[in-house]
């Protein structure tokens, strides 16, 4: 590669992240010399960071380029997830102020780190070598493992923040393992020479004996970082430790980025081997599908309950993705874009509830909701039955998506499975919805969010709805990705 | 009017939300909106049959636009005789629920307005469906409005009930989801959810016998049929008068709608092959559920009991005529048509007339509960010498329960029996032994109820039924008398579709070897 020459035009196809970046190291000087009743600034200058950075990927949609020597691509994929990875950022940011509020946390690293985070997940969904799919990874789980412990009086935080990092440098080393023995035979890098490799006709057993290894490691890398089941463990105690803000950040922005980075390594890169990662993703989907619904029904705290129902709506995408057709990569990815908006929709509900000195945790805390905040039990109630599935709100879509792809490829009693565990996952989906509806209040319980987090969780409910009602044009961006 | 089932479905919808939206402080404004919109869907629905074609089986009102493209997935609504029907049933029962929770219902009267108008206009998608997956969506968000009916304003139990309900419709309808599914895939270029799709697709009898048997779960759970009916007595005896009115006038319907819809005409030949299954689990319930009733000490759960009864009427009228009727190798039909159109027919007027006698019962022990607050057999007696005109009413509507001659009970039941009688004997007298056994259950509760010394002080002073619930009573009491005299007009309705269902259902779709 020493021929490679530097065209400077190049860099306005990385516009989005250089801006970022440039706005990172502003904010982060201007936060420090700005006084304490201006903080608002830094959130406000963050939100227009992530607006900005959102319409410059929007502008670049259409563009298709690998630039950088091969290290990063420009794609449709690539340009329209970093728009929906903006649009979601500030979503989940609206919710966070409120919950940093409330719980003297605001400060102005938070934001910082959040957008360090988002840069990172912007360079992994346009990686295209292997080298920069690892940095990416690397500068998003490094702000998230401090935006944990960023609670640093809680034990409980802390306990994440440690757990998160000492799994996640695990995951990164098995992800780098089977990156190097991908590097080590194909002699490349870059993922459209990895592929090239892995389509030459002429592959000897040995060669693809060290290819499947070298799979394998990266399926578990992806599986880890996704949260899939076996490779769950830190989910639950993370989503539970850590602040519900962070929870909020880390369930839904990232899974964007992690989708993308599967897209690239597998999809991308080894798509000749798509026999053999496929059944890895049936089994890893099953697990995760099967035990996610399980077990949150034995949960009481809300957000551990959510970790597992996360789990298994992760089965359910690597279930799209397993399929190893277009259509159901497609589905694959309106479902990681579906379950993002119920997920921001379910920690903001939660968000909505905290007040000065009272953090809602407990399924129990949701208690005769329907009483004194009608309006945002009916947007909680929406989001439950969208996550379990239940038409006509726009998880039912995402799940019936899916199932379709599955059963057109053949595979009918993956889709029994599933729409079993399905059924069974609705009980605890239902068990929210009776705390809220059927059983009073023991005490005043009332939504006294601001007004901005009020109006943003309403249109989010009601996206869960309208999109629900027509979801075709979605359906058919998702498709278009790929 | 070229969008009337549109107006229909989403007018009771949105003007649910509107009532929502109108509050429950101010509750006088909501209920008459309540009130005014069911009305004026009714008499929209009103338009359905004045406008409707009685000659032909065509779908009729059809509307047709994309929904989603990328799967063939259309906002197809249309109707025929075998739906339209039941979609009047559903609009007049509405207003009733609406107006008998006129003063009953003090928590939250709005909310409860609300989500009975937005179950309408559900309910009315499914029956108007000409897309599986529409179909799918109506069928299973109908399920929504029910859970909080029964969760929110539900007696004691009324968590578990609320559940239960939910859970088990849930489970059974997803199979049908995945044979929805499965029957897209195999068609190839061109491949649509739309209900003639799906009728013209060629099945072999083993894919026919898997997605029977989903759509057999589907359906049995709704209608219910033994033994998958344990939902029915929890959720009717936890939901509010108005609740199980729905239930069991409307929402049972659904599932025997569906194998109207759905299983014989896609899946003819194992509906063929399982008839003798299901005709057993129909008699099962006719006979055996009907001896459970009769031990029931709480008239609701004997309601329901007697609901799963005579539902089993409904599914013996569709599924005997496999045994009365073949397709003979030249095209034409070998046997008796009269005996087969008398069981079709005779379960359709079954599902109508119980959609009347059920809601009405149910109404009549909602009458007492909501002024002893009970619903035990054993706390009342001799309530005729404080209600006299009440009795009158609940007397009719026992003697329409049991079957007597000149009620909506008897022409359904005794048309599925004439029929059955064609198919076997034994059938036809297994069917009829609920002539004695219905009348058992439901005049001895009568005679413990209304009739006899008065048992306390407490049914001494009760006061007997006020203008409202006169109006409600007395309009149950003509549909059923109506129907019971002069059935003609619904029968002529459903004809036309009747011959094509049994020609759909006669038809093999197993494909063609050569």
């Amino acid at each position: 590669m020493i021929d490679y020459q530097f065209n400077i035009a190049d860099l306005c196809f990385a516009l989005p992240e250089i801006f970022m970046l440039a706005a990172i190291v502003v904010i982060l000087l201007l936060d420090l010399y700005t006084a304490k009743r201006f903080q608002n600034l830094t959130y406000y200058l963050t939100q227009i960071t992530l607006f900005v950075t959102g319409y410059l990927a929007f502008t670049l949609i259409g563009e298709s380029q690998v630039i950088f020597d091969g290290t990063f691509v420009l794609d449709a994929m690539g340009s329209t997830f970093k728009v929906f990875t903006m649009g979601f950022a500030m979503v989940a940011l609206v919710y966070t102020r409120h919950y940093l509020k409330v719980h003297n946390l605001f400060r102005g690293e938070y934001f910082v780190l959040a957008l360090l985070s988002v840069l990172g997940m912007m360079v992994m969904i346009s990686a295209h070598s292997l080298l920069t799919i690892y940095l990416g990874l690397e500068i998003m789980s490094l702000s998230l493992y401090t935006l944990i412990a960023i609670a640093r009086d809680r034990a409980t935080a802390v306990e994440a923040a440690l757990k998160y990092f000492v799994l996640g440098a695990i995951a990164s080393g098995l992800l780098l393992y089977g990156m190097s023995m991908i590097y080590g035979i194909t002699g490349a890098l870059d993922i459209a020479q990895v592929a090239a490799f892995a389509t030459s006709a002429t592959l000897a057993s040995e060669q693809v004996l060290i290819l499947n290894f070298g799979l394998v490691f990266l399926v578990i890398g992806i599986a880890f970082k996704l949260g899939a089941v076996p490779f769950h463990m830190w989910v639950p105690d993370v989503y539970q430790g850590a602040p519900t803000s962070v929870t909020m950040f880390l369930s839904t922005v990232p899974k964007i980025a992690a989708a993308a980075m599967l897209v690239r390594l597998m999809i991308d890169g080894l798509g000749a081997m798509q026999a053999y990662w496929s059944d890895l993703f049936m089994v890893l989907a099953i697990l995760s599908i099967a035990l996610g619904s399980l077990v949150a029904l034995m949960q009481s705290n809300i957000k551990r309950l959510l970790a597992y129902s996360t789990i298994s709506h992760i089965g359910f995408i690597l279930l799209g993705f397993a399929t190893g057709v277009i259509e159901g990569y497609g589905a694959a990815a309106f479902y990681v874009l579906v379950y993002i908006l119920m997920s921001l929709a379910a920690f903001g509900s939660i968000i909505a509830l905290n007040k000065q000195g009272f953090e809602a945790e407990q399924v129990a805390d949701f208690r005769g909701l329907s009483k004194h905040s009608p309006w945002f039990a009916l947007i909680m109630l929406v989001v439950m039955l969208s996550m379990a599935g239940v038409p006509p709100f726009i998880g039912f879509f995402s799940k019936l998506f899916i199932l379709q792809q599955v059963v057109s490829a053949g595979y009918v009693y993956l889709a029994i499975i599933a729409v079993v565990f399905a059924v069974i996952s609705a009980y605890y989906y239902l068990q929210i919805i009776k705390t809220m509806y059927f059983d009073d209040a023991e005490g005043e319980i009332a939504v006294t969010a601001p007004i901005d987090m009020k109006v943003v969780l309403s249109i989010n409910g009601i996206l869960i709805l309208v999109i629900g009602l027509m979801p075709s044009y979605w359906m058919e961006l998702a498709i278009s990705l790929f | 009017m070229e969008s009337l089932l549109s107006i229909l479905i989403w007018l009771p919808v949105l003007g649910g939300g509107l009532v929502l939206a109108i509050g429950n402080n101010r509750s006088e404004s909501a209920k008459w909106a309540a009130v005014a919109i069911s009305v004026v869907v009714f008499a929209l629905s009103l338009m359905l049959w004045t406008g409707f074609d009685t000659s032909t089986s065509a779908m009729q009102f059809v509307e047709n636009i994309p929904w989603i493209a990328q799967f063939n997935i259309n906002y197809h609504l249309g109707i025929d005789g075998i739906s339209m029907p039941l979609i009047i049933l559903t609009t007049f029962s509405t207003i009733l629920v609406i107006v008998a929770g006129w003063e009953v219902i003090q928590n939250r009267p709005a909310d409860y307005m609300a989500a009975f108008l937005m179950m309408e206009g559900v309910i009315i998608g499914v029956f108007s469906s000409m897309d599986a997956i529409l179909f799918y969506v109506f069928w299973e968000a109908s399920l929504i409005p029910m859970l909080l009916i029964v969760g929110i304003w539900g007696g004691q139990n009324r968590v578990y009930a609320a559940v239960k309900f939910f859970l088990y419709t849930f489970l059974g309808s997803v199979f049908l989801l995945v044979s929805l599914i499965y029957m897209y895939t195999i068609q190839g270029d061109g491949a649509s959810f739309s209900l003639a799709a799906l009728n013209d697709l060629p099945l072999t009898l083993i894919e026919q016998s898997w997605i029977f048997w989903a759509f057999f779960l589907a359906f049995a759970v709704k209608v219910p049929m033994f033994p998958v009916h344990t939902w029915l007595p929890d959720a009717h005896v936890q939901a509010p008068t108005g609740g199980s009115v729905i239930l069991a006038a409307i929402m049972l319907k659904m599932g025997g709608y569906g194998f109207f819809r759905f299983s014989l005409p896609i899946t003819p030949d194992a509906s063929s092959e399982f008839a003798t299954v299901v005709i057993a689990l129909s008699l099962i319930a006719i006979v055996y559920i009907g001896f459970v009733a009769l031990v029931q000490k709480d008239m609701k759960k004997l309601i329901a009991y007697s609901s799963i009864s005579h539902m089993g009427f409904v599914t013996l009228g569709v599924f005997a005529l496999f045994s009365i009727v073949e397709m003979g190798t030249d095209g034409n039909i070998i046997g008796s048509l009269e005996g087969v159109y008398l069981g079709l027919e005779g379960a359709m007027i079954q599902m109508i007339s119980h959609g009347f006698i059920s809601a009405a019962m149910f109404l009549v022990v909602g009458v007492l509960y909501d002024r002893l607050h009970s619903r035990d057999i054993s706390t009342y007696g001799g309530v005729i010498n404080s209600m006299p005109k009440f009795t009158g009413f609940a007397v009719l509507f026992a003697m329409a329960n049991a079957g007597l001659p000149g009620t909506s009970g008897f022409v359904g039941e005794f048309m599925v029996i004439l029929s059955a009688l064609q198919a076997n004997f034994w059938y036809a007298f297994l069917a009829a032994t609920t002539l004695i056994i219905g009348a058992a259950y439901t005049l001895w509760m009568v005679k413990r109820v209304f009739w006899g010394p008065v048992t306390n002080s407490a049914v001494s002073t009760l006061s007997d039924i006020n203008n409202r619930e006169f109006f409600i009573l007395a309009t149950l009491a003509v549909a059923v008398l109506v129907m019971g005299i002069y059935p003609q007009p619904v029968i002529e309705v459903m004809h036309a579709s009747v011959v094509n269902l049994l020609e759909q259902a006669l038809t093999t779709k197993l494909p063609v070897t050569l």
